[in-house]
């Protein structure tokens, strides 16, 4: 008797489980005008200035505008909330706002917002997260109701880029009134879309901002909804995407993405990052791994890396060779005379050779990485090829750094995104001006870089980079290699494009 | 009794206390977390203001006593990443690893029990075989696998479940199989092994000679002895249900302390990562304790003992 009680229940399960098939909603975003798009990582805060994470940047554009545009096509700048601006010296910005726009709870924007929003993120005492996108900025005040006087601490003409990306506005009263962790559960820009819900470390729900200002260079969105889910488990992403539960995801795996390709459903696009990959070496005059300090052996370790290879092998069509530390779109990013090491073999054997390294009297070194462990392998294979025995430390981005400035790191595996700042003092200042992931400590190549980081003459700009990238190389204190591509996977019925700065412009997207 | 339940209450302080100071300093060792909080990038003044504003400039064992004592008061603090009082965020989060902790053990009992019975019943034939195979996968195939074959199969394939999610009951159905199947092995062979003796013991036979049925002889009888050690088991079973369900929650992204935990190490966010590992030992020691006094009362034996 139990055993046919527990058959009737089992089908009855099964019974209720199948009928399922015939309830479940129809899943394709098309039908309900909604672009259904998951991402791993959860922002501490949707409020751009409290998190860093690639979903924030996304969240900033979607709900916030800028003072500025830059058009990702052109990379020209244009006017956005700012008509248009000034420079009124080395360290002043004058901008003239624009008239008629509306925050999404209807507060009018004007001069106060961007007095208020850049005081705010400028005080050190609010604890902005993203330091490196605001740590220019020394206040802003109001000279008339569309009217703005922003004041730098020092030159830094990377400050138009900077108005372009990260620095978006918020009302300045609701801000005043909820503060960044208000904003963070009720969030209010002026940008495309609106967020109506939101599940902390769950779900966010936006709609199309209908009246987004036309003079704007976004658009209103042609998609209705936009649903983001937080999904930490790429595998996970994946099966949503093939039950047709979500409509687009990216960073996905290149293999994964051939495979999730063959789903009739579902389109795999290629695109390109502005995040560049290189080999940073210990260089500095006090560095433990005296090995590094001999130019001859930092040669033979950029002749034995096959660039070419590596990127046909592992990477996709989109990457780019890179010959000096900088994304090639970035302002001031410019390899004009620095010197090329091509991959060949023979010459690194040689060069380790003439620095008394050979089968009796072995390099060796570790590597340290956090991320892409393939390509990390794939370099040490490559240096074993020629005599160099390289061993792998994955570990943690936080331990890296920490031992990177504790000097106990030989050879690092870095790859830099530049928070999609397309300006060169977003990258190579980074690693090369004495800051916590410089491993060279170089104080001549330094002080170029701060005259290229603070001269207002955009060619003296460009010259000073040119020279400190053209010095790096010359004295191989890194080892550029490619930039990085993504995968994108979405819905078939999507139509999309792709930008190396890894922003889904979701208000431009479309079904087919 | 009373001796014994201080006696063991007493030792879950401990326990505790050792956890605490444990995750604290395994967390510190394991990367600066200032440099973490900062973000990709940082430059050296954010890291250092970071540490100052959290007061991670001072000597780990004054910040280690500084949280003991906020943690005596019932203060935790607050998230370091969620920035939301670290209380507030297990609340809310404790509902559905529970749930599934649960859910996971009665799909584990469901097929444990009768599996070891049937499996006794019919010593070395096919069902024993059966059963010893289920058992050996259950053992040997990792979770986050068979997870993704049942998501295939059932969700993406059948389309009967949610692929992930924590909304209704049907998002719990997968994960709960997979958790549950897990520990099913130790359910099965404890059952089996409790009903070979129990099939084998006196009363069983003058049950047998009394002339009742096999069904009433193997499930009155000889069950209700072999089932004794099921409770004990149940209890360390839960207990590791509900710490070991990080990787189950995190590949379904269901909304529990499991995906919490994940995210507060990820992020190194002491004060949310000190507190679970504290909760689930704590929630450890204090089941297998229930599951002793349980156990008490069904076996007289054990109570004189």
């Amino acid at each position: 008797m139990p055993f046919r009680k527990v058959l009737v229940q089992t089908c009855a399960f099964a019974l209720l489980a199948s009928s399922m098939v015939a309830i479940a909603p129809a899943n394709a975003g098309q039908k309900d005008d909604t672009i259904r798009f998951a991402y791993e990582q959860v922002p501490e805060s949707v409020d751009p200035f409290f998190n860093n994470v690639r979903v924030g940047v996304i969240m900033g554009q979607l709900v916030w505008d800028t003072l500025i545009y830059r058009d990702p096509n052109t990379n020209e700048y244009k006017g956005q909330l700012a008509k248009e601006w000034k420079w009124a010296d080395d360290t002043t910005l004058d901008l003239t706002l624009r008239e008629g726009i509306k925050f999404h709870n209807g507060e009018e924007f004007d001069a106060d917002d961007v007095v208020y929003t850049l005081n705010f993120v400028a005080k050190p005492d609010n604890k902005v997260v993203t330091q490196t996108n605001v740590h220019w900025i020394a206040g802003a005040e109001k000279l008339g109701k569309y009217q703005v006087r922003v004041k730098l601490k020092q030159p830094f003409p990377a400050a138009i880029e900077y108005l372009a990306g990260p620095v978006v506005i918020h009302p300045n009263e609701y801000y005043a009134k909820v503060g960044p962790q208000g904003m963070n559960q009720k969030p209010v820009g002026t940008g495309p879309y609106r967020v109506v819900e939101q599940v902390q470390g769950k779900s966010i729900k936006l709609v199309a901002n209908p009246d987004y200002p036309k003079e704007l260079h976004k658009s209103v969105p042609k998609i209705k909804n936009l649903e983001i889910r937080f999904l930490p488990d790429r595998q996970t992403q994946n099966a949503e995407i093939m039950a047709e539960n979500l409509d687009f995801i990216m960073g996905v795996q290149a293999d994964q993405a051939l495979a999730l390709k063959s789903v009739p459903h579902l389109q795999s696009v290629e695109g390109e990052t502005m995040r560049i990959v290189f080999l940073n070496l210990n260089t500095r005059e006090d560095s433990p791994f005296p090995a590094m300090r001999d130019i001859r052996v930092r040669k033979a370790i950029a002749h034995a890396m096959p660039k070419v290879q590596m990127v046909r092998q592992l990477l996709g069509e989109k990457a780019r060779l890179i010959n000096v530390v900088c994304f090639p779109s970035q302002f001031g990013c410019d390899d004009t005379g620095a010197p090329i090491y091509a991959y060949d073999p023979n010459k690194a054997r040689d060069l380790l050779k003439e620095a008394g390294f050979g089968p009796n009297n072995k390099l060796e070194f570790d590597i340290v990485s956090y991320r892409e462990r393939d390509q990390t392998e794939a370099m040490i294979g490559a240096l074993r090829a020629v005599g160099i025995t390289a061993s792998l430390k994955f570990m943690q981005y936080a331990a890296i750094r920490e031992q990177i400035r504790a000097n106990k790191v030989a050879v690092s595996h870095q790859t830099w995104g530049s928070f999609s700042v397309n300006d060169a003092s977003a990258s190579t200042p980074n690693f090369f001006k004495f800051g916590a992931d410089d491993m060279a400590r170089d104080p001549e190549i330094r002080d170029i870089l701060e005259k290229a980081d603070t001269s207002v003459d955009p060619a003296a700009r460009k010259e000073a980079y040119r020279k400190a990238l053209t010095l790096i190389q010359e004295r191989v204190l890194a080892v550029p290699l490619y930039s990085l591509t993504t995968q994108y996977v979405a819905n078939k019925a999507l139509r999309f494009n792709t930008y190396p700065d890894e922003i889904p412009r979701f208000w431009e997207m479309s079904w087919k | 009794m009373l001796h014994y339940c201080l006696k063991r209450l007493a030792t879950a302080f401990l326990v505790a206390l050792f956890v605490s100071i444990l995750s604290f300093f395994l967390i510190r060792m394991s990367g600066d977390v200032a440099i973490a909080l900062a973000g990709e990038g940082a430059r050296l003044e954010d890291i250092e203001a970071v540490r100052t504003s959290h007061g991670l400039d001072r000597p780990l064992i004054v910040q280690y006593l500084d949280w003991l004592g906020r943690a005596a008061t019932g203060d935790f603090g607050n998230s370091l990443y969620f920035k939301s009082p670290v209380m507030e965020l297990i609340a809310d989060k404790i509902g559905n690893t529970v749930i599934l902790s649960l859910a996971a053990l009665l799909f584990a009992l469901a097929l444990g029990i009768p599996l070891g019975v049937l499996s006794a019943v019919y010593q070395g034939g096919l069902i024993d075989r059966l059963a010893l195979g289920i058992a050996v996968v259950g053992q040997a195939l990792p979770n986050f696998f068979f997870a993704l074959i049942l998501v295939m199969f059932f969700a993406v394939s059948l389309r009967w479940v949610p692929v992930s999610g924590s909304e209704t009951w049907l998002h719990f159905v997968l994960p709960s199989i997979v958790l549950g199947y897990y520990i099913t092995p130790p359910f099965m062979r404890i059952v089996r092994a409790g009903m070979v003796d129990a099939l084998e013991m006196d009363f069983v036979r003058t049950a047998r000679a009394k002339g009742l049925s096999k069904a009433k002889v193997v499930l009155k009888h000889a069950l209700a002895n072999a089932l004794v050690p099921v409770v004990a088991l149940s209890g360390v079973q839960l207990g590791h249900l509900l710490g070991g369900s990080i990787v189950i929650e995190t590949i379904f992204a269901l909304d529990g302390l499991g995906y919490l935990a994940y995210q507060s190490i990820t992020h190194k966010d002491f004060p949310v990562t000190q507190v679970i590992l504290l909760l689930l030992a704590i929630t450890y020691v204090l089941l297998t304790l229930i599951a002793d006094l349980i156990n008490a009362w069904i076996d007289p034996r054990i109570r004189v003992s």
